[in-house]
């Protein structure tokens, strides 16, 4: 192993406790960009557990960059603090009764709630199959792990595992590709991969320029182009 | 919190959207003193369309910044009524609006008029099938009004939308290349058509090529700078992409905020109340005659606002959970069969069909403007024959390209069978977002007898009311219309030269889900007729119950359409306040005799 990456994993794990070890190994060529950036509702272990899920979630490929080098991570991190992960947005009250799941979301619990129990519940699950914490995983041991918690009957609690796989997929693709204003998104990545202009809004130019690429770069509202 | 009791006004409206701005202009052009109540917040422009803040894919289609919150309010729902109805606790399937300007604000544009043989559905559908025709449990019925009679509405509401369009006849002549399946107009579009974007150009193309009819969807978008009969003005819209909830920070997307308030904010006749949420109607003693309502102000007290006129313009069906906590008109009872309040609730089916096309050929998915497009009506309304097929209603098939942006294509992901993550997640989700096309089948949805609307048992909402409960399924009927259209587009796409094509049609048996986003097209529950047995409002809107109520807005729709209800909303509006200034008004009482 390269000295340089040696020195860039023993400063990940300084910064953010051994953040995805596993995937800096693989990505060798292009190492996630070191984070300043610590976590506020997120404890340490919860933290460990959202960064090797985001990272199998959205991977860094050929097809662009993976959900840490986006920042994805800190994005749902700071969701977490808008009213949105207190539940503001949802109808809360009682009775919570269970139903068809064509009828939605019935649970008594918040975003926030969402993730506390739903981390918790996965962690105790992967040391239950594998004995060891899911962010120690090797990649293709997270992904059959994901996939179970997607697709499995597993519950925490009360709580489905598929319904907190899908609120944590869904609030990784938002991070990807949400402005770059709510933390994720760095460095426009996610809009790059997708050929998305972000903020760029006009494009009376351009309509009738039939199957053509788009020629101008992303933009975002901060006016950070590339 | 005290009760206060304000001034008495002639008219108070509950609801600060398209109805409810339509039917303050016109009622203060008739010199009446009207009060709108806004259950939700201010809005403008100017604060919620700013550039570039404003556009913000998160906040404005994954946090609702201008759409409702349900913490206070939602609904129940069910598939039919042996189940118990759960509230509906996430914005899914459906997003209602909240603050001034309600769903007139974060709507896309589409605006057209309705398909005349859909105003008198069932007579058309007797005569030219009979009556045996229609399936047993469908409440299959008349509008009350003619296409001739709300012509005049319909000119007028594109005048003040600004509505960009290309007419087929004016006056009987052909005068354009316009939809050949709409009606005759008094008038051309006060705009001419927006361009299309490369999904509806390719469309447009490969529509005639299998034989179809297609033409520009009429959009209140506007193509170049207009000034409306208001003298509101709109820019030319610049297919930014940020149309279907959003402020539109170009002024070119027709809003009541641009089209009518501001002119209306400078009349002392008119004033507006945000942050008024209407608890009920209040009626007296006969319960025949309204004398106002009774609101909730911002800091909580309760409020009491009587009136001489009484317009409920709020969103359909929050028009019709106010009819029924207010005692207006008798609910209706599936079972007996009995009561009008809550019959022949309706919603719009839709479905989307994608195409991919050869990685050369990049659609540009992002550039959009919301009402704009190609169309084709050939399988819409009755423009086709029903005889063989046995069912009723039709879809015009469309692309209308509004604007995908960067999560709702992450969300979207790629062609099916791929997962939904992961690597092979990211390669076809990015290829779907350069390479495909887009196009859905925007279905007619009929009325059934026991798909209703009424009052929960169980859960309330943040005032006590019992929450409004919906019990709702697709039927047989529409899942076969929807996938006799959709069968149709296949020629569409295999003319586009589509490397790979997924046509997406209901299936049979698969209950309405309220987890995914279908339309906010719902209507019904209080519909407008000719017979007081079947309809709650009469050909005018006015209950029959209750003289002094006007109910505006999809509600009155006694069956879907294929059509957008904007359009239609806004003709009825106009052609309702055009009976109260000219009847109403100077002699107040039933406008139809029950």
């Amino acid at each position: 192993m390269p000295p340089s990456l040696l020195s860039r994993r023993n400063l990940l794990q300084t910064l953010a406790g051994a953040t995805a070890l596993t995937a800096c190994a693989r990505l060798a060529e292009a190492a996630p960009p070191e984070s300043a950036y610590r976590p506020v509702f997120f404890t340490t272990d919860e933290w460990r557990f959202l960064h090797a899920a985001c990272d199998r979630l959205i991977p860094h490929d050929a097809s662009g960059p993976g959900a840490i080098e986006l920042g994805v991570p800190e994005f749902i991190d700071r969701q977490m603090e808008t009213p949105y992960a207190y539940g503001a947005l949802w109808y809360m009250q009682g009775p919570h009764v269970t139903g068809p799941a064509n009828l939605g979301y019935q649970l008594p619990y918040t975003p926030r709630d969402i993730y506390r129990r739903g981390i918790a519940g996965a962690r105790a699950l992967a040391l239950q199959m594998h004995n060891a914490e899911f962010a120690s995983l090797d990649a293709a041991t997270r992904d059959a792990f994901l996939t179970e918690l997607e697709t499995g009957t597993h519950q925490f609690g009360d709580l489905p595992a598929s319904t907190f796989f899908g609120h944590l997929l869904g609030n990784t693709q938002e991070g990807a590709f949400a402005d770059p204003i709510h933390g994720g998104n760095k460095g426009l990545g996610g809009w790059a991969m997708t050929g998305f202009p972000g903020a760029r809004a006009d494009f009376m130019d351009w309509v009738d320029q039939y199957g053509r690429e788009y020629p101008l770069g992303s933009v975002s509202i901060s006016g950070e182009t590339i | 919190m005290a009760t206060i009791t304000r001034r008495s006004v002639d008219v108070v409206i509950v609801g600060g959207g398209w109805a409810g701005s339509i039917m303050a202009k016109e009622l203060t052009e008739a010199g009446q003193r009207v009060v709108m109540l806004e259950r939700g917040g201010e809005r403008s422009t100017a604060a919620d369309g700013a550039y570039p803040g404003s556009l913000d894919e998160l906040e404005g289609n994954y946090r609702f910044k201008i759409f409702q919150k349900l913490q206070k309010t939602t609904v129940t729902i069910r598939n039919n009524i042996s189940q118990t109805a759960l509230p509906y606790r996430q914005l899914a399937a459906f997003l209602p609006g909240e603050g001034v300007g309600g769903a007139g604000l974060h709507w896309s544009g589409v605006h057209l008029r309705i398909a005349p043989d859909d105003l008198t559905l069932r007579s058309t559908v007797i005569s030219k099938y009979g009556k045996s025709f229609i399936p047993e449990g469908m409440n299959l019925q008349d509008y009350g009004v003619t296409y001739a009679e709300l012509e005049p509405f319909f000119d007028k509401a594109e005048k003040v939308f600004g509505t960009s369009g290309e007419a087929y006849t004016v006056n009987g002549k052909v005068v354009g290349n316009g939809n050949v399946f709409a009606p005759d107009r008094s008038d051309h579009f006060p705009l001419p058509p927006l361009k299309d974007v490369t999904g509806a150009h390719l469309f447009r193309k490969a529509a005639a090529e299998a034989g179809y009819h297609p033409y520009a969807i009429p959009a209140a978008n506007a193509s170049r700078q207009y000034t409306n009969p208001y003298g509101a003005q709109m820019g030319p819209c610049n297919f930014c992409g940020y149309c279907s909830g959003y402020a539109c920070y170009m002024y070119s997307k027709a809003s009541p905020n641009v089209n009518i308030l501001p002119v209306l904010r400078r009349n002392k006749l008119f004033e507006i109340r945000p942050n008024s949420t209407v608890l009920h109607v209040t009626l007296d003693s006969t319960k025949t005659r309204a004398t106002g309502v009774t609101y909730l102000d911002e800091k909580g007290n309760e409020v009491i606002q009587s009136a001489e006129l009484v317009i409920l313009a709020a969103f359909q069906f929050n028009n019709v959970h106010l009819m029924l906590v207010s005692g207006i008109g008798k609910p209706y009872d599936p079972v007996a069969g009995t009561g009008v309040v809550g019959r022949n609730f309706v919603y719009q089916n839709i479905s989307t069909t994608t195409a991919w096309l050869d990685p050369s050929v990049w659609t540009s998915q992002f550039i959009g403007t919301g009402g704009g497009g190609v169309a084709f009506d050939d399988f819409n309304s009755e423009n086709f024959d029903h005889g063989p097929l046995g069912f009723i209603g039709g879809s015009p098939v469309w692309v209308n390209q509004a604007g995908v942006k960067a999560i709702a294509a992450a969300k979207a992901g790629g062609p099916p069978g791929t997962p939904r993550w992961g690597s092979a997640w990211k390669s076809g989700m990015i290829d779907t977002y350069k390479h495909a096309v887009r196009m859905d089948a925007h279905g007619s949805n009929m009325a059934y007898r026991d798909v209703f609307l009424d009052l929960d048992p169980t859960w309330k909402d943040a005032f006590g009311r019992p929450l409004l409960r919906m019990t709702f399924d697709w039927k047989d009927n529409d899942i076969r219309m929807n996938r006799y259209v959709v069968g149709k587009i296949a020629a569409v796409t295999k003319a586009m030269g589509a490397r790979q094509t997924h046509l997406g049609m209901k299936e049979f048996g698969q209950p309405f889900d309220t987890r995914f986003y279908q339309t906010t097209h719902l209507g019904g529950g209080a519909v407008m007729g000719s017979d007081p047995a079947t309809s709650a409002l009469n050909r005018y809107l006015q209950c029959w119950d209750v003289s002094n109520v006007f109910v505006i807005g999809s509600n009155a729709f006694p069956q879907g359409t294929g059509y957008n209800p904007t359009g239609m909303v806004a003709a009825l509006a106009y052609w309702s306040a055009h009976h109260i200034r000219t009847t109403y008004l100077k002699n107040p009482g039933p406008l139809v005799p029950a």
